[in-house]
């Protein structure tokens, strides 16, 4: 009876160990009931039966095939379920590496978790500079961290800032315009803080008079006081930086208010295709910044937009980056031959201008992406009668034009 | 700016008072403590959705049926989780916070935690001292107005009302007097319910329909009947204005600190409660004495 209780559990332990060295286990870690984590998932999927189509990944001359792990993080209603989701893939799921996550304040905290464990986690949603901050001021802790999209929210403010500059100029010459008035709506969280303060310094020096600084609740469902102010500045543009549904109820009420100001920024519930039903059609001309679209930013990108939108009947946001940050791990074991994460980090380091679907990849000493027009900066959308339409960066092939309120 | 806060103050507040009005009558009048009453009012908000969008029936028919199914629903709700515990107040606040969660969730595995909309009853705005004011806000007063006037007629001029204010006033004595005191009560949880359908149809194209669009309400809801006074429908709709303006001054006197204007609002009812226990309206109940 003794033997076989300990062949049981001899087997039970070895079961977990046999599966790892088959497989290499992927977790997918993100708030799956919402876009961001399903994009998560799609993304990664996708990678997963690319390589697995192929053979797999090459490990020190073995081929292993991918194994994706489904976590949900819940992240964007409890920042503990976040991190319970990020402790059991490690410890029970014995992922070999993380990919995913979206709200800044859960991801900081999953990453001291990873950390703790040493697990390689690529970040595919979170913008707070934080996670970038940990790895250059304590790099031997927060080595295994890297960010694939979105790029920091600093960055993310160049890129703002050039496409605002951009929309600024056409006001110039289109509706003369010499001092366009913006009035900023930022959601009051950890990533916009740094977009504000960048925003009331730099666009006075862009010859941009800043109206006023709203800040609603990132759970806001109204903002028609605030809009009424807005209206009442007399501003131009819209600035925008929400990510909750705040994006929604803007889109729809400058609609239903019919207002002269164009909204542009980051507006995450714009980059999505359910936008212009959840506006009830009334989200026309907001633009925000987005990551995939029908245009050539990488010669990856059109074919992994088509089979996305083949495969799961809808296009992908910014999360569904999984599949690069997925790519760049299998380049990196097939080149150092290892799952070993102490020895795949310099292998990441060492990535100049790697070509993903989502823009070309270089990191810089705190693992973000350096940033460039037309390689990590991302694009920009406007919706224009039910259709997201890109147009910036101008040189990229395939763009479309910025549309202003009342233009034909 | 005056003018912007008078309108933008009235119009918010006239959505709120249309949200508050059910659960003034439930919570504040028969002081049966339903948490779940905002999540009906979701739930409403969901199945007008799935009729008006998905299945493309006329709004008026989708609407009707919104509203009385979810009336149905909080019926067999009643008999099932809040009568077998009605006599124990904290039972059946754990009970209804229980059953919202389970809407809730319900929900979210139905459609997820996306963001879906529902389009307007009347397209277009009016423009009041250069405030625009979309029409289906309007719809919103005029909703909050019947309602209001509809509510305080069952309540004071009808035989159900003079039931619902006794049986709130002292349920062992209006048992005594032969009042089927259950039946008051369902019949006061449809009736609210029924103003939650109502608000949720009328409001929800205004906002966003998500599995958590219960929540806010709720604690503004909460806010509001008790700032208003326990058991009138007058402090309610002063409660709901009360907190349209705050809110409208908050945002337009401090626009960074617009996230605040939830617990400005919050603070208000706290200061007015310290002056006031029973609230600006309340009316002092028996046993409170």
């Amino acid at each position: 009876m003794v033997r076989y209780i300990l062949t049981a559990v001899v087997l039970a332990l070895a079961a977990p160990l046999a599966s790892a060295q088959g497989t290499v286990k992927i977790a997918v870690v993100g708030p799956m009931a919402y876009v961001q984590g399903e994009n998560h998932w799609m993304g990664a999927e996708l990678a997963r039966d690319d390589i697995n189509k192929a053979g797999g990944i090459s490990v020190g001359g073995k081929k292993m095939k991918v194994e994706l792990i489904h976590a949900d993080s819940n992240e964007l209603q409890s920042v503990s379920d976040a991190t319970n989701a990020m402790e059991r893939v490690i410890t029970r799921d014995k992922a070999d590496f993380v990919v995913g996550g979206f709200r800044s304040e859960a991801v900081l905290a999953m990453q001291e978790v990873a950390m703790d464990y040493k697990k390689l986690f690529l970040g595919c949603g979170a913008a707070d500079a934080k996670l970038g901050e940990n790895v250059e001021k304590n790099y031997d802790r927060y080595k295994y961290w890297f960010r694939v999209t979105p790029t920091k929210s600093a960055d993310l403010g160049r890129t703002l800032f050039a496409v605002l500059g951009s929309i600024a100029g056409q006001l110039r010459k289109g509706l003369h315009k010499e001092t366009p008035k913006v009035a900023i709506l930022a959601e009051k969280v950890v990533w916009t803080r740094g977009i504000v303060k960048a925003l009331q310094a730099n666009l006075p020096k862009m010859k941009m008079e800043v109206v006023g600084t709203w800040q609603p609740s990132p759970t806001a469902t109204d903002v028609t006081a605030e809009l009424s102010a807005i209206d009442r500045a007399g501003a131009d543009i819209v600035f925008t930086a929400v990510s909750g549904p705040v994006g929604i109820v803007l889109g729809r009420q400058m609609g239903e208010r019919k207002m002269k100001a164009i909204a542009f920024g980051i507006n995450v519930e714009a980059q999505k295709d359910g936008f212009w039903q959840a506006t009830a059609g009334k989200g026309n001309y907001i633009s925000t910044l987005d990551t995939y679209g029908m245009v050539e930013v990488t010669p990856k990108m059109i074919p992994f937009v088509k089979e996305f939108e083949a495969r799961f009947h809808q296009s992908p946001t910014y999360n569904a980056a999984t599949y690069d940050a997925i790519m760049d791990l299998k380049d990196a074991i097939e080149q150092a031959g290892t799952l070993d994460s102490d020895k795949l980090v310099p292998v990441l380091e060492g990535f100049k201008n790697h070509v993903g679907t989502s823009g070309t990849l270089t990191w810089d000493k705190r693992h973000d992406p350096v940033w460039g027009v037309g390689t990590t900066s991302g694009i920009a959308v406007q919706w224009q009668d039910g259709q997201k339409v890109p147009f910036w960066p101008p040189q990229v092939k395939g763009m479309g034009s910025f549309k202003f309120p009342g233009a034909s | 700016m005056f003018q912007d806060i008078l309108v933008t103050g009235l119009v918010n507040g006239g959505v709120y008072a249309l949200l508050a009005i059910g659960f003034s009558l439930i919570f504040g009048v028969a002081r049966i403590v339903n948490i779940a009453h905002t999540a009906f009012y979701m739930l409403a908000a969901y199945c007008f959705y799935t009729l008006l969008v998905r299945l493309h029936l006329p709004g008026a028919l989708a609407a009707a049926i919104a509203v009385v199914a979810v009336t149905a629903l909080s019926v067999l709700c009643y008999r099932l989780v809040i009568e077998p515990v009605r006599e124990h107040e904290s039972a059946v606040l754990i009970s209804t916070i229980a059953l919202a969660l389970i809407f809730q969730e319900l929900m979210l595995y139905a459609f997820g935690g996306n963001f879906l909309g529902i389009p307007s009853a009347v397209d277009g705005v009016l423009v009041v001292f250069g405030v625009s004011i979309p029409y289906q806000r309007l719809l919103i007063l005029v909703v909050a107005a019947a309602m209001l006037a509809g509510t305080w007629f069952l309540l004071y001029r009808t035989r159900l009302g003079l039931a619902i204010r006794a049986t709130a006033n002292d349920l062992e004595v209006a048992n005594l007097m032969g009042m089927n005191v259950q039946r008051v009560a369902m019949a006061t949880v449809a009736v609210s319910v029924a103003l939650a359908a109502i608000a949720g149809v009328v409001v929800a194209p205004v906002f966003v329909v998500d599995p958590f669009m219960w929540l806010t309400p709720l604690v503004t809801m909460l806010a509001i009947v008790v700032l208003g006074g326990l058991g009138s429908l007058k402090g309610s709709l002063i409660g709901a204005l009360i907190i349209g303006y705050v809110e409208a001054i908050t945002v337009f006197v401090l626009p960074q600190g617009a996230f605040l204007k939830g617990a400005v609002a919050l603070s208000i009812m706290v200061a007015v409660l310290l002056v006031r226990p029973e609230g600006l309206f309340g009316v002092v109940f028996e046993e409170e004495r």
